[in-house]
């Protein structure tokens, strides 16, 4: 990366966050739980060219640098943006081709596959299967509605056909689609819980209880440098791991991230509803628009417990002696 | 939101160069047969350890080569330091020295302090203990009474320390003390003197830890003559230069590797075929302890900078502490057994270790509730 486009990389992250911070309203949030797609905010997420931010430049994209791009991914996790825009965004960068729509990544068998991100929504999604990766478009997908925790369609597809068959990258080794979505969800987590913290900080600072913010409690302010703590690891351990994008140990990384942002999730969401108390619980706060999200991301594309036992087992596999040089290998 | 930014910082080929280089080092004495991994860590005092790796360059490494050292970046020593831990090597005896005394003197100290002082630490023949807290001054370390009184040529020292590490065994500890008054803020009136332990008017008493090592002491000082080009910094500058410090005490690997042995043959105490339990465990301990790694690198970065990421240093230190003191409960969960100090066997032997030291790591340093708050203030809560 050079000076160029280090300033490009700044400018698209800035206009990306003012889009967000001045167009995703609690309306907007609210109407995505209750299934509306949201149809003009993908219109102007497109405009700004958002979904092609990883796209090499010869196939019409922006090609930021990887760490750069999942920033954007991050950001609109940080406002819970209600939409598809990493998914796109990764499955432009894995085809090399920008898609019309919205695209989405799923595992599939026999024509089916199930729980879609926004997959009815999507004009295009990239299926994988025990033979390879198929690409079926629009007028090749039907299906049922699903959801998760936060409302985020999470949809049943009947795939009609075989799909167009494209070549599979080595650096996704066995885990192919599962690490691309796990560091996926790692970095929105990462983005999600900053918010929460950020939250539960400014309400802390508001909320006054015996004649004085809560503050100034001492039990309030260590719950919040523990969720701080958390945010901090999550934000860096989902860096490392995009970094490594179209690397060769990008999938070993992409545990890692998935395996301590899960983790950090959880105490986030604790922490950040405790201190909110009865009023983070209700509809009308809008806490719960990154709590449900944490809730859900952390067991998408496999748990952190699952990924968690992936790394031991190669760890155990290898020994003693071979963790820490790649331990080193793998956080350089 | 500045709190929290942990850039990724790549190390410079550099550092690179001196890991292949402190590796093979640490293999050699290893083939010798010259300390038992398992056994160490940061607090293990071998000072012929710390000879050995200061004749082969690996002290002080960032000091100018006039005062010893290579001019290297703090990328370089976290590299070194990083693989002694790594390795269960024993090197307490330098540490303290290398890592905040040296720094300190090569940037506030005389001229004769730093000409003498820092190419002997860099020789691995000079060693460092720590002299801040006093039996009334623990957490609210502004509230220290040792004295210093101006006398001709120098300073007279009066008062105690304690929980001096090593000063039974170190050539100097710095001192803070009070020289004047504390002001509105508590904080002024503090200077900083490097006392060389074997001064007349001192007197050091050991104090067994439960383990029944001898690692810290009381100090008793007693009209204990120090000159005046050993004073660090300017008179009433000692609170300045204490929590600058911090970062550099804080951040390192020394705040999460300190049982990495542990880890290492609990993995081998488990072996290649992990139940489903085990195999979990494992990977979420190693998970942590990537970020923790790519934490202290991207803090090494900005010091580095010439940055003072105190908060960060704060984040780092206690998530790596509350890593570590995890890392037994584990370990005794998933591959259980009795431990003990008398075992031969790895496993046994570094879990005995590792439950009995645990507890201190979340109170050297600044205890964990003082870090927390640290970090609620950079949170603005404070
Ligand atoms: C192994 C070891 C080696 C050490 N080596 C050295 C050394 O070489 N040199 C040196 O100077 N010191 C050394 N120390 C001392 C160490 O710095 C102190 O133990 C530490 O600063 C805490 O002080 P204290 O033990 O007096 O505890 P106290 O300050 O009395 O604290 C007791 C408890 O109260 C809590 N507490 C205190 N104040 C607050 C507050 N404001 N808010 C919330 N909780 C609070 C603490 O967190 C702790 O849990 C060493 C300590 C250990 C354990």
């Amino acid at each position: 990366m050079d000076m160029a486009d280090n300033d490009m990389a700044g400018i698209i992250n800035e206009q990306a966050q003012r889009l967000f911070e001045g167009t995703v309203t609690r309306d907007q949030l609210t109407a995505a739980d209750n299934g509306d797609f949201q149809a003009t905010l993908w219109a102007q997420v497109g405009e700004a060219g958002l979904p092609l931010a990883l796209l090499l430049e010869e196939a019409g994209g922006i090609a930021l640098d990887p760490v750069q791009a999942f920033e954007l991914i991050r950001s609109a996790a940080y406002y819970a943006v209600p939409l598809p825009l990493g998914e796109t965004m990764l499955v432009a960068a894995l085809l090399n081709e920008a898609s019309e729509g919205p695209a989405s990544l799923a595992h599939g068998q026999a024509g089916q596959a199930s729980r879609v991100p926004y997959g009815q929504a999507c004009s295009r999604v990239l299926v994988e299967n025990n033979n390879g990766w198929r690409v079926f478009e629009r007028d090749q997908i039907t299906g049922e509605a699903g959801r998760n925790l936060a409302g985020e369609p999470r949809d049943a597809l009947h795939l009609q056909g075989d799909g167009r068959s494209v070549e599979r990258p080595q650096w996704l080794g066995d885990e192919g689609l599962a690490a691309v979505g796990a560091l996926l969800r790692a970095v929105q987590m990462s983005g999600a819980m900053r918010r929460a913290l950020d939250l539960g900080v400014a309400h802390a600072t508001e909320r006054k209880q015996f004649g004085r913010p809560i503050a100034a409690f001492q039990a309030v302010q260590h719950m919040l440098a523990d969720a701080a703590v958390q945010v901090a690891s999550a934000s860096a351990i989902a860096d490392n791991a995009a970094q490594a994008w179209g690397k060769e140990d990008f999938v070993v990384r992409a545990a890692l991230a998935k395996v301590r942002t899960g983790e950090a999730a959880s105490l986030v969401a604790r922490v950040t509803h405790q201190v909110h108390a009865a009023m983070g619980i209700t509809q009308e706060h809008s806490l719960h628009f990154y709590t449900r999200r944490l809730w859900s991301w952390r067991d998408e594309f496999g748990s952190d417990a699952y990924w968690a036992e992936w790394i031991g087992q190669a760890v155990c596999k290898r020994g003693g002696a071979a963790l820490w040089p790649s331990l080193v290998a793998a956080t350089s | 939101m500045g709190t929290f930014d942990f850039q990724n910082v790549v190390l410079p080929a550099a550092a690179e160069q001196a890991r292949h280089d402190i590796r093979a080092f640490l293999q050699a004495e290893l083939d010798a047969g010259r300390f038992k991994p398992h056994r160490c860590s940061w607090t293990s005092f071998d000072r012929d350890f710390s000879r050995r790796l200061g004749e082969a360059g690996f002290i002080g490494v960032t000091w100018p080569e006039r005062y010893g050292g290579k001019d290297a970046s703090t990328l370089t020593r976290l590299v070194i330091t990083e693989e002694l831990l790594a390795a269960g090597s024993p090197c307490g005896a330098h540490w303290i020295a290398d890592r905040q005394s040296g720094p300190q003197i090569l940037r506030h100290g005389s001229q004769r302090a730093r000409d003498e002082i820092l190419p002997r630490i860099a020789r691995g023949e000079c060693f460092f203990g720590i002299g801040m807290s006093e039996p009334n001054a623990g957490s609210d370390l502004a509230a220290v009474r040792t004295k210093a009184s101006k006398v001709d040529g120098g300073w007279r020292i009066d008062g105690q320390k304690i929980w001096t590490t090593n000063a039974h065994q170190v050539t100097y500890m710095i001192v803070l003390a009070r020289t004047g008054d504390a002001g509105p803020d508590r904080h002024g009136g503090l200077t900083q003197f490097i006392v060389a332990l074997d001064s007349d008017g001192i007197d050091v008493r050991g104090i067994s830890d439960m383990a029944g090592n001898h690692e810290f002491n009381e100090v008793f000082f007693d009209n204990c003559f120090v000159p005046d080009d050993m004073m660090v910094g300017n008179e009433g500058e000692g609170w300045t230069m204490v929590t600058g410090e911090l970062a550099f005490e804080r951040s390192g690997p020394d705040r999460f590797l300190s049982d990495y042995q542990l880890l290492a043959t609990l993995v081998d105490e488990i072996g290649p075929e992990p139940d489903r339990g085990q195999a979990q465990a494992i990977g979420r301990m190693v998970a942590q302890l990537a970020s923790l790694r790519r934490m202290s690198v991207s803090v090494a970065g900005l010091l580095d900078k010439g940055e003072q990421p105190t908060v960060q240093a704060a984040l780092v230190k206690e998530m790596g502490t509350t890593f570590e003191q995890s890392l037994p409960e584990i370990a005794r969960t998933i591959a259980p057994t009795e431990p003990t100090l008398l075992s031969d066997d790895r496993y046994v032997g570094a879990l005995a270790e590792t439950v009995l030291r645990a507890p201190s790591f979340s109170l050297r340093g600044g205890t964990r509730e003082i870090l927390k708050s640290m970090i609620a203030r950079g949170l603005g809560l404070r």
